[in-house]
C-alpha cells in the first residue's frame, strides 16, 4: 500500500453508560486510524460497542447519561475533537464528518421537503442565499442518482420509498463535501436489491470525492465487497482488525472465525449444523477480568480467564488480541500456526 | 428430488388471493393467485422483498386471515368448510413462528403461562403434567427448566424466540410457517436457532414453510424454494437448481444482488443491477409484475401476465421467455 | 508483568452442559412498578395523604360522639372548639361528624363511578376493538352519541325520571355517560395491541377471542386503566360536589362535601371556616388522587423499564 494521510485517530476510547443499575461500559479502551478514501469497516453484534463508537466520534452522545471517560482522545487534524468548544464543533458536524443513520424515516424531518433538508444543511456551514441553496440541493440529489431530482426536492419524506430516503439521506450527509462518512448499518433496513444499490452509490461517491468512510454493521456480506479494512469488536473491545482479505481468509481470532463461520455459504448444500456460538456476550455492567470472549471460545484456556489479552501484530496491519498467539500457547491449526514468528 | 413419487401433499394451496381493503377504493393484493404444494416432511422456503406479501401468504395460510379467494387443502381437507370446530383442531396441527422476539411473548405473562396457553386449548392436562411438559419443551430448545417462571423481558432476543418455538411445539403440530424467525437476531444467535430448528424437525417429523428474505439461509435450511414478488409467486424449484440456474430474471437479480461473504466470490460476483424500485402492491402493473425492472422486458411482457408453468419437472417458472433463458443455458 | 507459566496454556474449552441457565435476579413487573413509584417521593406522600383521608370517612364520624344528623339549638353557628373540633352548622350539627360523612358520600360516588365507568368502559372498548369493522363501527358511533349529550341534562332526566336524589341515582348519573371516555381510551390502546405478535400467536393456538381479550389484551391495557381509574375519581369527586353545589345532589339531612359547602355558603362572611374545612377536604382528595396518577403513570409506563 503507499503512504497513507492519516484522517482521524482515536486513542483510548472508553464510553460509559450511566443507568441506575450501575455503570455499563460500553465501549473499553478503542484505538484506530482512519486513512484517506478507505472503507473501514467496524464489524460486531447488538450491543458489542459499535454503533457507540461511531456516535462518539461525532460526539452525538447525551451526558450524563453517556459519558466519556477521561483520558479518550479522538484526534481530528491535530485537534482533539472531545475538547472542542461548541462552535467548533458545529463546524466538525455536516462540515467535516457527515453521519448516515439506519433508520432513513426517522432521520428525516417528516414535516420538511427533502428538498428544503439538504438546503437547510446546505445553508447551516455555507454563506449562500435561499435561492442558491435551493439549486444546490436539486445538485445533490443529482449525485445520489435521485432520478427527476427537480420533482423530488419538492416531496415530502413519506412520499418516497425507503431506498430513495436512504439517498436523501445520503445527500444531505454530503450536502457539504465532508472528508469523512459515517454510514451506521446504513443498508439494515432496505432490500436486497435495494441494499445494492446504496451500496455501490456509497463507493462510487468515495471514488469520486476520496471521501473516507467508517461502515458499521453486522452483515458480513456487505463487509466483504466494500469494506477496505476491517475491524471485528466484541464486548466494547476490538479484537481484531486487518484488511479484508486478511480477515476472511486467515482469520486469527477464534470469535472473527465463529462468526465467518456461523454465516452459510451460498455455495454449502450439505444440511449439516451450521457452525454456531455457544452462549450470549457477556453483561457489560460488569469488570471483566480475562477475554471477554473466553466464556464462549472454544479454545479457552486459565490465562485468558485471569488476563485481558494484548494486542498482537502480525504485520500489515494485521493484529489481533489473543492469547493463541502467544508463544506458549499450543497450535491449534490455522487460528495460530504463525504465532512465534508472529511474537 | 429422487424420490418423486413416494412424497405426499400436506398443504395443498390453489389460486390463494389475500386482498386488503385500504381507505376508499384502492385494494392492496398482498397476495395474487398463489399456487403451491408443500410435501410432507420437508422445509420450502418463501423469498422476497418487504411487501412481496410473503408474511401475508403465511398467515393466511394458517388461517390466521381469511382467504379472499382459492382453496387451501390440509391432509387432504379444504379448511374454507371447516367448523369452528374443526378449524380450532386445525389450528392444533399448524403452528407459526414469528419474527420478532420481542413483539410475540406477551410481556405480563411467565414462559410458562405463555408455552402453557396452546396446550391448554387442546389438551386436557393436570397442573403437574403441564408443568413436567414445559419442562421437557424448555429442555427441547435448550433451555433450563429453571426459566419457566421468568417473563420474557428478562430474556435475550435468542432466547426468546426459542421460547416462540417451544410455544409452537406444545400443542404437537405437524406443520410450522417460520416466518423469518431469524431476522431479528444477531449472527451467531442465528445459526443457533436454524441449527434448532433443523434439530426440531428430524425428531418431530415437521413441515416447514420458512419465510425469510435471508437468501443465503433459506438456501441452506431449505428442500425447495419459491420467489415472490409483488403478492406472486415468480420460480419454484428445488434449492439447488434455483441458485444454479435460475430461470426467471428476477430470481437471477435477487440472487446475484446478495453480498456474499467472501471477498473474492463476491468480485468475481456478476452483479444485476436492477433498477427503479418496487411498485406499490395497490397500483401493480398490468401484464408482468415484474416488467417495470426486467431488463428483458418486451411489449408482450407489458400487456399480458404470465402464469405460473412446470418448465421441466419440479420447476416452475412465471415468465414469457423463460424457455429461451433454458435453453441459452443449456 | 508477572511470569506465564506453561500450565495456563492449555484449552479447557467451554463448559458446556447443553442448556442455558439464567443469571439475573427476577424480577415481576408489579414488583418492578412498586419500587419505581416507591422512588417517587411526591406520589407517595399523595398515597399516604389519601389512605389518611380514606380511613377518616371511615371512622372521623365515630370518633366525637355525635350523630350527623343530631341537631342542637343551643349550640348554632359555633367556631371550631374541643366540644366541636371543626365548629358547628347553623343547626348546631357537628361540623366534624358531617365533614366525614360527607367525605364517606363524596368518596363511594368517587369510587363506585369510576369502577363502574371503567369495568363497562374496558368491556365495551376491547369488544369494539377487538371485533373490528361494522362492530366498531357502530359502537363507537353510539359513544360518539352519548358523550355529545351534556351530563346536566342526563343527571336531571334521571332525577325527574327516578324521582329520587340518593346516592345510587348519582352513581346511576354520572356513570349513564362517563364510561365513554375510558372505552375509547381502551379502544385504541387495544388497536395497537391486537397487531402484536403475541396476539396473532394466540389466535394461532386457537385460543378463543373472548380468552384473547381476557389474557392478553386486558392485563397489557392495565396499566392504562389504572392511571385512568386515579384520575377518573377525582373527576366524579368534583361532578358530584358540583351538583350537590347546585342543589341537584344529594338531598339534607344526608350530605356530601358539595352539600356541605353549598349550604355554608350562604353564611360564609360570618362563618369562613364552614365553607373552607369540607372545600380544603375536596382539594386534598383531588390533588393527592391527581397526584398519585401521575406517579403512577410513569411507574407502569413500560417505557421505562430497561
Amino acid at each position: 500500500m503507499e503512504q497513507q494521510e492519516k484522517i482521524l485517530e482515536v486513542k483510548n476510547l472508553r464510553v460509559n453508560f450511566n443507568t441506575y443499575a450501575g455503570k455499563i461500559q460500553a465501549v473499553r479502551g478503542v484505538n484506530f486510524s482512519l486513512y484517506k478514501g478507505e472503507t473501514l469497516a467496524i464489524v460486531g453484534e447488538s450491543g458489542c460497542g459499535k454503533t457507540v463508537t461511531s456516535k462518539a466520534l461525532l460526539r452525538l452522545y447525551q451526558p450524563p447519561l453517556v459519558s466519556v471517560a477521561e483520558g479518550s482522545e479522538i484526534l481530528y487534524d491535530g485537534q482533539d475533537v472531545l475538547k472542542m468548544n461548541k462552535k467548533q464543533l458545529q463546524a466538525y458536524r455536516g462540515r467535516e464528518v457527515g453521519m448516515i443513520f439506519q433508520d432513513p424515516m426517522t432521520s428525516l424531518n417528516p414535516t420538511m421537503k427533502v428538498g428544503d433538508q439538504i438546503a437547510e444543511a446546505l445553508r447551516i456551514h455555507n454563506k449562500i442565499s435561499k435561492k442558491e441553496a435551493a439549486v444546490l440541493a436539486v445538485e445533490k440529489l443529482r449525485l445520489v442518482d435521485i432520478p427527476n431530482p427537480e420533482k423530488r426536492a419538492e416531496c415530502y419524506p413519506h412520499q418516497l420509498s425507503g431506498g430513495m430516503r436512504q439517498r436523501v439521506v445520503i445527500a444531505i450527509a454530503l450536502s457539504c463535501s465532508p472528508k469523512i462518512i459515517i454510514a451506521d448499518e446504513p443498508t439494515t433496513a432496505l432490500d436486497v436489491t435495494i441494499q445494492a444499490q446504496i451500496l455501490d452509490l456509497l463507493m462510487e461517491i468515495r471514488e469520486k470525492t476520496h471521501t473516507a468512510i467508517i461502515l458499521v454493521t453486522h452483515d458480513l456480506g456487505v463487509v466483504a465487497n466494500f469494506a477496505s479494512r476491517i475491524q471485528v469488536m466484541y464486548a466494547g473491545q476490538i479484537v481484531e482488525r486487518g484488511s479484508t482479505r486478511d480477515l476472511f481468509y486467515q482469520p486469527r481470532h477464534p470469535y472473527t472465525r465463529a462468526l465467518l463461520d456461523s454465516v452459510p455459504k451460498l455455495s454449502s448444500k450439505t444440511h449439516g449444523e451450521l457452525y454456531s456460538l455457544k452462549g450470549t456476550p457477556p453483561d457489560l455492567i460488569l469488570e471483566l477480568k480475562g477475554c471477554p470472549f473466553a466464556a464462549r471460545c472454544q479454545y479457552c484456556m486459565p490465562v485468558c480467564q485471569e488476563r485481558m489479552p494484548e494486542e498482537i501484530d502480525l504485520g500489515e496491519g494485521h493484529s489481533v488480541s489473543c492469547w493463541l498467539q502467544h508463544p506458549m500457547a499450543p497450535d491449534v491449526g490455522p487460528l495460530n500456526d504463525g504465532r512465534k514468528a508472529g511474537a | 428430488m429422487e424420490q418423486e413419487t413416494l412424497r405426499e401433499p400436506l398443504l395443498e394451496v390453489e389460486h390463494l388471493s389475500k386482498h386488503f381493503k385500504m381507505g376508499g377504493k384502492s385494494i392492496l393484493k398482498a397476495v395474487d393467485d398463489v399456487s403451491l404444494t408443500i410435501y410432507k416432511g420437508e422445509t420450502l422456503g418463501l423469498v422476497g422483498e418487504s411487501g412481496c406479501g410473503k408474511t401475508t401468504f403465511g398467515r393466511t395460510v394458517i388461517q390466521l386471515y381469511r382467504p379472499t379467494s382459492g382453496s387451501i387443502r390440509f391432509d387432504g381437507r379444504e379448511l374454507g368448510t371447516l367448523k369452528r370446530k374443526e378449524l380450532v383442531s386445525f389450528k392444533k396441527d399448524a403452528q407459526i413462528i414469528f419474527q420478532d422476539p420481542y413483539a410475540s411473548l406477551d410481556p405480563r405473562m411467565t414462559i410458562a403461562e405463555i408455552i402453557a396457553e396452546g396446550m391448554k386449548v387442546h389438551f386436557k392436562l393436570s397442573p403437574a403434567e403441564t408443568e413436567r411438559k414445559i419442562a421437557s419443551l424448555l429442555e427441547k430448545v435448550g433451555l433450563g427448566a429453571d426459566y419457566a417462571n421468568r417473563y420474557a423481558h428478562e430474556l435475550s432476543g435468542g432466547q426468546r424466540q426459542r421460547v416462540g418455538i417451544a410455544r409452537a411445539l406444545a400443542v404437537k403440530p405437524r406443520f410450522i410457517v417460520c416466518d423469518e424467525p431469524i431476522s431479528a437476531l444477531d449472527v451467531s444467535i442465528q445459526a443457533q436457532v436454524i441449527n434448532l430448528l433443523i434439530y426440531l424437525q428430524r425428531e418431530f417429523g415437521l413441515t416447514y414453510l420458512f419465510i425469510s428474505h435471508d437468501l443465503s439461509m433459506v438456501q441452506y435450511i431449505s428442500d425447495r424454494i419459491g420467489v415472490m414478488y409483488l403478492g406472486s409467486l415468480m420460480e419454484l424449484t428445488d434449492n439447488q437448481t434455483l441458485y444454479s440456474r435460475p430461470l426467471h430474471p428476477y430470481t437471477q437479480a435477487l440472487l446475484s444482488a446478495i453480498p456474499v461473504a467472501d471477498p473474492d466470490l463476491g468480485q468475481a460476483q456478476n452483479r444485476i443491477k436492477l433498477e427503479g424500485e418496487i411498485p406499490s402492491p395497490i397500483h401493480q402493473p398490468k401484464g408482468c409484475k415484474f416488467a417495470p425492472r426486467c431488463r428483458f422486458a418486451s411489449e408482450k411482457c407489458q400487456a399480458e401476465r404470465p402464469v405460473l408453468r412446470e418448465l421441466e419437472p419440479g420447476h416452475f417458472v412465471a415468465c414469457h421467455f423463460a424457455e429461451q433463458f433454458q435453453t441459452e443455458e443449456a | 508483568m508477572e511470569e506465564l507459566s506453561q500450565e495456563q496454556f492449555r484449552i479447557i474449552g467451554i463448559e458446556d452442559n447443553g442448556t442455558e441457565h439464567s443469571a439475573r435476579k427476577k424480577v415481576g413487573y408489579w414488583q418492578d412498578a412498586w419500587r419505581r413509584l416507591r422512588a417517587n417521593k411526591i406520589a407517595m406522600a399523595a398515597l399516604v395523604l389519601l389512605i389518611l383521608l380514606l380511613l377518616m370517612t371511615i371512622i372521623g364520624p365515630h370518633l366525637t360522639g355525635y350523630s350527623y344528623e343530631e341537631m342542637d339549638k343551643a349550640s348554632k353557628n359555633l367556631p371550631p372548639s374541643a366540644a366541636h373540633w371543626f365548629g358547628t352548622d347553623e343547626l348546631g350539627r357537628d361540623l366534624f361528624t358531617r365533614v366525614w360523612q360527607g367525605g364517606r358520600v363524596s368518596m363511594i360516588i368517587g369510587l363506585f363511578s369510576a369502577a363502574v365507568s371503567t369495568l363497562i368502559g374496558v368491556l365495551y372498548g376491547s369488544i369494539s376493538a377487538f371485533f373490528g369493522g361494522v362492530v366498531d363501527n357502530i359502537m363507537m358511533r353510539i359513544v360518539e352519541i352519548l358523550i355529545s349529550i351534556p351530563y346536566l341534562i342526563i343527571v336531571i332526566l334521571i332525577s325527574v325520571i327516578t324521582d329520587s336524589k340518593d346516592l345510587g341515582t348519582m352513581i346511576l348519573a354520572l356513570t349513564l355517560t362517563g364510561w365513554c371516555g375510558t372505552a375509547r381510551l381502551i379502544r385504541g390502546q387495544i388497536l395497537q395491541l391486537r397487531e402484536q405478535e403475541y396476539v396473532l400467536a394466540a389466535e394461532a393456538l386457537g385460543v378463543s377471542p373472548f380468552k384473547v381479550i381476557l389474557k392478553h389484551l386486558i392485563p397489557n391495557t392495565l396499566g392504562l386503566i389504572i392511571v385512568g381509574v386515579t384520575f377518573d375519581i377525582p373527576g366524579y369527586i368534583f361532578s358530584e360536589t358540583f351538583l350537590s353545589y347546585i342543589g341537584l345532589g344529594i338531598q339534607a339531612p344526608a350530605t356530601s362535601w358539595g352539600a356541605l359547602a353549598s349550604a355554608a355558603q350562604a353564611n360564609f362572611r360570618f362563618y369562613p371556616y364552614q365553607l373552607f374545612l369540607p372545600s380544603l377536604m375536596i382539594a386534598l382528595t383531588m390533588l393527592s388522587f391527581t397526584l398519585l396518577g401521575d406517579g403512577l403513570r410513569d411507574a407502569l409506563d413500560p417505557r421505562m423499564r430497561h
